[in-house]
């Protein structure tokens, strides 16, 4: 633990620091005792079985739930506390679920510049060059004006990153952002994720896609049951896991890739 | 370590103490403002120059005490009516929007009827629909024509009503995705059973809320019998208020009408909250 008696943090402070975080619904226990800390530029991937508490975590960590027990601190203030405004918080991170949960009566432009302008405060002008300039990094330039459902599930994911990215984001949480998409698609937004990491991103995320992890990932972290069994880095999570339960998780996704 | 039976942690305890404070002084805010909101509406309507008159005349206990029994069995007439009229209605906005989603053309006429039917009855004000049935139908001398008052309120309330509720059920047919009707007639089902299996309890679910919304406004309408003879609450206090020149029996009324239907919409928001949980999960 890196906290005294008085509840003060001593050491150096990292960007998120998640500490003995329980969640419980209908009397279990999703989430037992998680720790973990983030520090500035590192991507850190949480692999593991459906049910084993990945995105409740990123829930949790966008305040999205309540965690039953335990803090999470984003730059060294707790996040967690009672008093804190969850929107205030929200505002410093960006969160990408696996449904796109684009707004589908706006045109991708509006989709993106929605937050900057009304919660952010930035002029429309300002907002929609912004969203432009981010727009055309990601190969969607000519995709401005048009409504979601025009656009492929490929690029309405890379939409929706985009608009997570817009308010400038401390952090970003992709939560599975390519389990509903098919394979050929599955490409393209991987890319635009490599180039986050290129651009110094902060990034928690979940997936089922292990060679992606492998490359993009400074740290892995293996959830199951709801505790977070064993983290290394890729090497090491890939070539040497050191838990049984690792061991078998990995062989079971390569035996269902190998069919 | 079962989840169960964990220990909360200190930071945890003091967390929930915390949300109990705040939870507390969030109901005292409510209580108080509560409370300074019904005193200042009270103090404006009770310093109002005219208030001695309204008093008198609107908030008499003697009157009120005199005239509530009566109200109450008339009340009960709009209970009666109510329930009758209620599944009726149901039944013929049913079918009438099962007629509208007919796509075969011999169901033309059928159709067409059912078209008609909802273009009049909604444009009609359902107090001109209880006038028409209920001084225009005895007046037909036809063999075996109901004359009783209460029989024709029911029938004009419900087809004043029945156009309302059968546009609220094609809202709800419609709104059930194609793909479900798709996957139903891949599968071999016809129109029929597509109907019955698979889009109707969809859609049934999604127009509880505004079905009983109707139901909250037919509650009250069934005051609007009066007007063809029929002595139910309304027309008592009428009685009353006209012998004595005092209007106290109309807040009698009025007090048995809320009664009815609050409950109504509380439970109204309930299938909807409960509604709204669903779709969250």
């Amino acid at each position: 633990m890196t906290r005294d008696d008085t509840g003060e943090r001593r050491g150096p402070v990292s960007l998120l620091t998640i500490e003995d975080v329980w969640k419980d619904y209908h009397g279990t226990s999703v989430l037992r005792g998680i720790d973990l800390s983030v520090e500035a530029h590192e991507v850190v991937c949480l692999i593991g079985a459906s049910g084993s508490g990945k995105s409740t975590l990123l829930r949790c960590v966008n305040l999205l739930e309540t965690v039953d027990d335990g803090a999470i601190y984003l730059d060294g203030a707790e996040i967690t506390d009672v008093r804190v405004d969850p929107d205030d918080v929200r505002r410093r991170m960006g969160i990408v679920f696996q449904a796109f949960n684009l707004f589908p009566h706006m045109t991708v432009l509006d989709n993106i510049t929605l937050a900057p302008r009304k919660v952010h405060g930035t002029g429309r002008a300002r907002a929609e060059e912004e969203a432009r300039d981010l727009l055309a990094r990601f190969g969607l330039a000519d995709k401005a004006g048009a409504y979601p459902d025009r656009l492929s599930g490929g690029q309405q994911q890379r939409v929706a990153i985009i608009r997570a990215l817009a308010t400038r984001p401390r952090l970003m949480l992709l939560d599975e952002v390519t389990s509903a998409l098919d394979p050929a698609l599955v490409t393209e937004v991987l890319g635009i994720i490599r180039e986050l990491k290129e651009g110094g991103m902060t990034m928690i995320l979940t997936t089922h896609e292990m060679g992606f992890c492998r490359e993009i990932a400074d740290t892995v972290c293996f959830l199951d049951g709801g505790v977070l069994l064993e983290r290394g880095t890729p090497e090491q999570i890939f070539t040497d896991p050191r838990e049984p339960r690792t061991r078998q998780f990995l062989k079971s996704v390569l035996d269902a890739r190998r069919l | 370590m079962s989840g169960a039976t964990r220990v909360k942690s200190d930071r945890q305890l003091q967390r929930e103490r915390l949300r109990r404070t705040r939870a507390v002084r969030s109901g005292t805010v409510a209580t108080v403002s509560t409370i300074v909101f019904l005193g200042a509406a009270a103090a404006v309507v009770t310093r109002s120059p005219g208030w001695p008159r309204v008093q008198d005349s609107f908030f008499d206990p003697e009157a009120f005490a005199r005239a509530w029994p009566d109200v109450l069995d008339g009340f009960w007439t709009n209970v009666q009516i109510f329930l009758i009229a209620e599944p009726l209605i149901l039944l013929l906005g049913l079918l009438v929007a099962l007629a509208r989603n007919l796509r075969a053309p011999v169901f033309f006429p059928l159709r067409a009827l059912a078209v008609a039917y909802t273009d009049v009855f909604r444009g009609v004000p359902t107090l001109l629909v209880i006038l028409l049935v209920g001084f225009g139908v005895p007046a037909l001398n036809l063999q075996g024509a109901p004359r009783d008052e209460v029989t024709l309120g029911v029938i004009a309330l419900t087809l004043a009503y029945g156009a309302y509720v059968a546009e609220v059920f094609r809202a709800g047919i419609d709104s059930v995705h194609p793909s479900q009707r798709a996957a139903a007639r891949s599968l071999g089902l016809s129109h029929g059973k597509t109907m019955r299996y698979v889009v109707l309890p969809q859609a049934w679910r999604r127009v509880v809320p505004p079905l009983l919304n109707d139901f909250v406004s037919l509650q009250k309408d069934t005051a609007l019998v009066s007007t063809i003879g029929v002595i139910e609450a309304l027309r008592q206090a009428q009685i009353y208020a006209a012998s004595k020149f005092n209007y106290t029996p109309y807040l009698a009324a009025a007090l048995l009408f809320v009664l009815l239907t609050i409950p109504m919409a509380r439970f109204t928001d309930y299938l909807a909250a409960r509604s709204q949980r669903r779709r969250g999960q």
